[in-house]
């Protein structure tokens, strides 16, 4: 987008829009110079105080492993079953709240001013949003979750549904169907409208006070309604400190973790030694990948690489969709999607239910899970989203992905879970999954049942990595912008600086041990952050009204 | 000799630029040159500016301003919208060179230290066939 404006004066605005007046100038408080031979401009309390504090707990976790595992091991069960009806309920009113948005006539309001134009194609923007926000956990859990429901012999199904297998491991055929469309309902129900209305609440909160408002690209913006000036002042510090802070522990543990998944999955089928040596040259060599496509830059790196991610994805879902039998799986699909329609409700109803093992092992962890991710995926869904209307962006943050996971699902649990039926004796996903459960393994596992197994097995562990690259470089973006105060422009050094310190902590916490506790810690966040989020509805309301009275006192733009 | 002068600026930063503003008015008077001042900025709300207008317009006036204070005859004003500024200024500065055509970059340079990822004027100055002058700050 380029103009020349040869005259002077005011120029037209971009469409209506009702800019917030403010004090505030962006990078007032930040901090600007050289260090030695680098360049920086940082926000001081924020950078300062979220790079010590993660050293911090770093060496915590390093010189007391044994203490904080079992403090994080106690907390996360804990916050997730006594909190579990509060979890439900909030991603319940996410989720009204953004369909509601779709057809309110609020969505009319454009991000950016109401004659603002996209700054991404379709295809370019579906590929960012999805693949900063899932990719990975659909290759670990697309396969895993699903047979997991429906061969699960600890009383943990979804609604207490039927089991398809008897005490001796043999199929009791009447009960296949029930239990198929179960498992799957039960996995896209964690996949599909509650996640994504979680992170189109912060995105749209963030694009909304960004473009519209005119306010620094950083989580604290979002609270201007509420809090007014003080956004600037601690408050705002400590709001944007805990959003670096879930970004980075919640980026290297799945990177330690994902190495770990990477490294038996290449055990598995190239007889690589599963060993931290290992381990260690995989999280450097993800974090070299995802250094170079940093300074590559957003259109330059992290675009390419998610558009490569979502070709690659494309593939391995066709390969296994025609190789597991296209109109079976299709109808799968199809019935998927009305399983997922019937149950949804009841599967998210909060009070009343008695499959404890589900509800507060399973979805209260996702929805934590999900919201301690949010400020990351959120923050990087607004950079990317200028020039959409509200409606538009809901519709494609919410709706199309979900149809995605839904598709995802159907095709991958669906020829997981025909094959557990067809060979309940053989079958290595019914090995890996229901009899020793290894679920870094289960993915692997399915596709050996189909042909090429060495071929899409590898293709799924590039995967597996370059889905982490794609974490791993918008994240390293979205914890400098934040730690610069919202400016986008910050020098280069820095953002290799948080790509490297992301890789390191990771291998620190590999090699001295508690990633899984500090795992437990980002996802304990997600309580604290689930009141955040409902009061970020609220800041999104009053935001987007006194928007549309700006837009609605003109001739409509479109 | 030169026609038409580019002078890249960096509005969050003008002290910085004096000298080179300095030349570039110089240099237009001596070639009855105009000059154009080019900038980037980003969709984000920047310390410049809160939205692309808004800079375009802050840009206009700085341009303005310059003809008065360093009596530059004819002058105008080049805003570019970068969605990643902090690697895609040098491409952008080129492609503006091209657009505007114009046939003598003059831009502010800092002294290079050990470990720049990149001199912006060199590279551009490799990655055109204009010539382009640095003056140092």
């Amino acid at each position: 987008m380029t103009d020349t404006t040869p005259d002077q004066g005011i120029p037209e605005p971009e469409g209506d829009v009702d800019l917030i007046e403010t004090e505030y100038d962006i990078g007032q408080d930040n901090i600007e110079g050289t260090l030695g031979p680098f360049g920086f401009d940082i926000h001081n309390p924020v950078f300062l105080i979220s790079g010590l504090s993660v050293v911090a707990f770093v060496a915590y976790a390093l010189l007391a492993p044994n203490q904080a595992g079992e403090f994080f091991g106690w907390l996360r069960p804990a916050l997730t079953s006594s909190f579990d009806w509060f979890f439900l309920s909030a991603a319940n009113i996410f989720v009204l709240f953004c369909l509601a948005l779709i057809v309110l006539p609020v969505g009319k309001v454009r991000l950016g001013g109401a004659d603002a134009t996209p700054d991404y194609s379709y295809a370019g923007w579906f590929a960012m949003l999805f693949a900063a926000g899932m990719g990975i956990g659909l290759m670990f859990f697309g396969v895993l979750e699903p047979a997991y429901y429906f061969g699960t012999p600890w009383d943990d199904a979804p609604l207490g549904a039927i089991r398809p297998f008897d005490a001796d491991g043999n199929l009791i055929a009447a009960n296949v169907e029930e239990a198929r469309r179960m498992a799957l309902a039960a996995t896209s129900y964690h996949w599909a409208l509650h996640p994504w209305a979680i992170y189109a609440v912060v995105a749209l909160a963030l694009a909304l006070f960004t473009y519209n408002k005119g306010l620094p690209l950083s989580i604290r913006s979002a609270f201007y309604p509420i809090l007014g000036e003080r956004v600037w002042g601690w408050w705002g510090h400590l709001i944007d400190i805990i959003a670096v802070f879930a970004t980075l522990f919640g980026l290297a543990t799945s990177l330690g973790l994902g190495a770990q998944q990477a490294n038996a999955g290449l055990e598995h089928i190239y007889g690589v030694t599963n060993s931290t040596t290992v381990q260690v040259i995989l999280i450097i060599g993800i974090t070299a990948i995802a250094l170079v496509s940093v300074l590559r830059g957003l259109d330059g790196g992290v675009k390419v690489l998610s558009e490569i991610n979502m070709g690659l994805a494309v593939l391995l879902l066709l390969f296994v969709l025609f190789a597991a039998g296209a109109a079976t799986i299709l109808t799968e699909f199809g019935k998927g999607l009305v399983a997922y329609a019937q149950e949804v409700v009841p599967l998210s109803m909060p009070f009343g239910r008695e499959d404890d093992g589900y509800r507060e092992g399973w979805t209260a962890f996702y929805w934590a899970w999900w919201i301690s991710w949010s400020p990351f995926v959120g923050m990087f869904i607004a950079r990317v989203s200028r020039g959409r209307t509200v409606r538009e962006f809901i519709t494609c943050v919410l709706i199309i992905p979900s149809l995605v996971c839904i598709l995802w699902m159907a095709v991958f649990g669906g020829a997981a879970i025909n094959d557990m039926v067809a060979n309940p004796g053989t079958s290595a996903v019914m090995a890996n999954v229901i009899e020793t459960y290894s679920p870094e393994l289960s993915l692997f596992a399915m596709l050996e049942s189909l042909p090429f197994a060495a071929i899409t097995s590898t293709v799924g562990i590039v995967l597996v990595i370059v889905f982490f690259v794609t974490s791993s470089d918008s994240g390293s973006l979205v914890i400098d912008t934040i730690t610069a105060g919202g400016k986008i422009d910050a020098p280069v050094p820095q953002r290799v600086f948080w790509c490297t310190f992301e890789g390191l902590v990771a291998i620190a916490l590999l090699i001295g041990g508690g990633l899984a506790s500090l795992q437990a810690m980002v996802i304990s966040t997600g309580l604290p952050f689930t009141l955040v989020l409902l009061v970020l509805c609220v800041c999104i309301i009053m935001g987007l009204r006194t928007e549309h009275a700006a837009v609605k006192g003109t001739a409509p733009a479109e | 000799m030169f026609s038409h002068i580019m002078v890249p600026v960096d509005l969050a930063h003008p002290d910085r630029l004096e000298a080179a503003l300095k030349t570039a008015a110089d240099l237009a008077g001596h070639y009855g040159a105009r000059v154009t001042y080019v900038g980037v900025t980003t969709g984000q709300p920047s310390s410049v500016a809160h939205t692309p207008q808004e800079y375009a317009a802050k840009l206009a006036k700085f341009a303005a301003t310059q003809a008065e204070v360093n009596e530059v005859a004819e002058v105008a004003s080049h805003a570019i919208t970068a969605h990643d500024p902090a690697v895609e200024l040098d491409r952008k500065l080129e492609e503006a060179v091209h657009e505007i055509g114009a046939d003598l970059v003059v831009m502010g340079s800092h002294i290079p230290r050990t470990f720049d990822l990149g001199s912006h004027g060199g590279r551009v100055a490799t990655h055109t066939d204009v010539s382009v002058m640095l003056v140092r700050a």
